[in-house]
């Protein structure tokens, strides 16, 4: 792939399997994720089951690469089936979440689904829930500088939106003659941990308050991938070129809660993945017996998967004054 | 000689030419004002940010991700405080990536009393500072010590926090910068813009040479045999004044220049100790979880047995402001005479 000119993949019969793979991938993983936390091999889980439909369109869609000429990314920790979508091993998650010493995000120091991949340009995931929202503004502003059509995106929950750190990400994207390259997403899940949106929002479309600062807005059901797919396109076609800011508002389910401190329980809500293979059977994509392989193949591999890392090495007190402080070279 | 505001800009004008330096940036820092101490005038990378201290930090961080070199000022250090998590973040991600990303980012604020500040211009940081893991935090005496330390600053490729002592800003140094012209009226004609319209200014910046004073790495200001007095920043010029003033009474007292606050220079402050076998610490932070107070435990571990008495601490009262009117700050943050008498009773006392 150019370094410099970006051309999103063509959405056709074979994207769209590729799709749904990867979605099936993305939840087969977090509901994995989720018995390692209930049978004791992991302490904690958090991340993004229901969110699907919209983060996998947005992984395939990622400029992915290392440097300015490459799409940033300040994901949060619901974010998984997008990186999935970009080409990650499952493994790797199952290693952050029984926190192994293998893990290769943190070394089992930080919690599942707080990636850090350079290659990628995906910067570490931190359970703030807002300063991502500050942090895309600097590399959009060496983005910006250095031409391209590289993008520096954002996500974030409703919730998340109320921090100021979302006003500072608008403000700073839209100075006069200063515009950055910054996509802003917001997950809407109608939840703040446990906390209703009802009681905290007094609009749903989130991304209208981006209407304040001038910014080009919109809002998709992230439910449906092939939506979200077109919205996706639409918004990064204009941050690329335009080389400005857009948000753009995912309405998702919220299928397990918020994390294990709610009890990770399965919602009764749309469910983006069922909704997705009742299509593609309908316009007869795939039928069910190769949607039940899809799900054999990705669990199969998963209950191996866990297997060997179990048998992996934990950290241990070698460990604690590894990286406290970085040797080698001042720039990234 | 220049001051402690021209050292700094002369060592941010070398750093974007030869170390990196892609953005110096913050509230006023870019033109026309450069820094309401002036010490990011005319200097080629310099930028006004909006008046929003979590947009600075998390730009800064963003602009090291990407492999730029940013210097990101705080205007004062008492509106830090709403940028603590963000600060957390810049000094947790090498840990908490396992070493994928670093933070290669100088933020330098103003810290300190002395220029009748009142409640949010005259605090001081340090001691917060250092309960902030994964940064290293610097603060010069002296206009050299400035130059070479915001040379290391910039070098290194962890976040380190540059505090810069505001009441020193306008103190000339005792030696010259490597490659500063010698004659004062010179270097301001050179390089520091002129008052009114300065919209067709430009800096003639002198051929400044590389000089770095390394991090961690403290010096003696004044060689002493009956004292050990360990200070830093604003204090250390107060400190060798009383030094200088025991010095006619016959009390030679030995004082150290931290220069480096974390990781601070232990093997210089304890061999020291084991010469005087006395300590006093002085700082104008509040008292209560003083940064000292961990310098001070630290020679106990390593030194006690070399002390004849208790190790002090003189720094500022816990009280939650330096008040406007002269009779608070007087009275709230070490002067001349507290530290004259503090240092005397502690080099005169039975051991």
């Amino acid at each position: 792939m150019s370094a410099t000119t970006w051309k999103a993949p063509k959405l056709d019969a074979k994207m769209k399997i590729a799709i749904h793979d990867k979605m099936v991938l993305g939840r087969a993983t977090e509901e994995m994720l989720i018995r390692m936390m209930r049978t004791g091999h992991g302490y904690f889980w958090i991340g993004g089951p229901g969110e699907e439909g919209f983060n996998v369109p947005l992984g395939f869609l990622t400029k992915k690469g290392h440097g300015p000429d490459f799409d940033y990314l300040h994901l949060h920790y619901r974010s998984s089936a997008t990186i999935l979508a970009m080409g990650a091993e499952p493994i790797n998650m199952l290693r952050q979440m029984r926190a192994t010493a293998t893990d290769p995000y943190s070394k089992g120091r930080n919690f599942v689904n707080h990636f850090a991949i350079k290659p990628w340009n995906v910067v570490p995931v931190t359970p703030t829930i807002e300063t991502q929202y500050a942090t895309v503004i600097g590399t959009a502003l060496v983005q910006k500088r250095h031409g391209g059509d590289g993008l520096s995106y954002v996500t974030g929950g409703d919730a998340g939106s109320a921090e100021g750190d979302f006003w500072t990400c608008m403000n700073w994207s839209t100075r006069p003659e200063r515009e950055l390259p910054v996509l802003i997403l917001i997950a809407q899940n109608e939840f703040g941990i446990s906390t209703p949106a009802s009681q905290t929002q007094n609009n749903r479309h989130l991304n209208e308050r981006a209407n304040g600062f001038g910014i080009r807005n919109a809002c998709v059901d992230g439910n449906d991938p092939i939506a979200s797919w077109h919205a996706l396109v639409e918004a990064m076609a204009y941050v690329r070129h335009e080389r400005k800011p857009y948000c753009l508002q995912a309405n998702v389910s919220r299928l397990y809660g918020h994390s294990s401190s709610s009890g990770a329980n399965r919602y009764d809500e749309p469910d983006c993945v069922g909704l997705y293979e009742a299509r593609l059977v309908r316009e007869n994509l795939m039928t069910e017996a190769e949607i039940r392989s899809v799900w054999d193949k990705h669990n199969t591999q998963l209950a191996a998967d866990l297997q060997k890392v179990i048998a992996e090495p934990m950290p241990g007190k070698e460990h604690v004054l590894q990286h406290v402080w970085h040797e080698g070279t001042a720039s990234n | 000689m220049a001051n402690l505001a021209q050292a700094i800009r002369m060592a941010l004008h070398y750093g974007e030419e030869h170390l990196g330096v892609t953005d110096i940036f913050g509230e006023d820092v870019g033109a026309p004002l450069g820094g309401v101490f002036t010490a990011t005038q005319g200097l080629k990378t310099a930028w006004n940010a909006p008046l929003d201290e979590r947009g600075i930090i998390g730009t800064a961080l963003g602009i090291a991700y990407a492999g730029g070199k940013p210097v990101a000022e705080i205007q004062f250090c008492d509106y830090i405080y709403n940028v603590i998590d963000l600060l957390k973040l810049c000094g947790n991600v090498t840990w908490s990536s396992a070493g994928e990303y670093h933070v290669p980012m100088v933020l330098m604020t103003p810290v300190g009393s002395g220029i009748h500040g009142s409640m949010y211009h005259s605090h001081s940081f340090e001691s917060i500072a250092t309960h902030i893991q994964g940064w290293k935090i610097v603060m010069p005496s002296n206009p050299k010590d400035a130059y070479g330390l915001m040379l290391s600053a910039i070098a290194e490729p962890n976040p380190v926090l540059f505090l810069a002592p505001k009441a020193l800003m306008r103190q000339k140094g005792a030696e010259l910068i490597p490659g500063e012209p010698a004659d004062e009226r010179t270097l301001h004609n050179m390089i520091d813009a002129p008052l009114g319209d300065r919209s067709d200014w430009q800096p003639n910046w002198p051929p400044v040479e590389d000089y770095r004073v390394p991090i961690g790495e403290a010096t003696i200001a004044r060689v002493g045999e009956a004292l050990t007095v360990v200070t830093y920043g604003r204090m250390l010029p107060v400190s060798v004044v009383a030094a200088d003033a025991l010095a006619k009474e016959g009390i030679d007292v030995e004082v150290i220049d931290l220069r480096t606050i974390y990781p601070f220079d232990l093997p210089m402050v304890k061999a020291s100790v084991e010469k005087t076998g006395r300590l006093l610490v002085i700082n104008e932070d509040t008292e209560v979880t003083n940064f000292g107070e961990h310098i001070i435990r630290k020679v106990m571990d390593e030194a006690f047995y070399s002390l004849e008495l208790k190790p002090e601490l003189l720094a500022g009262l816990d009280v939650p402001g330096v008040g406007l009117a002269w009779g608070y700050e007087q009275n709230s943050v070490p002067q001349q005479d507290d530290v004259l008498a503090a240092m005397r009773r502690m080099a005169t006392a039975p051991a």
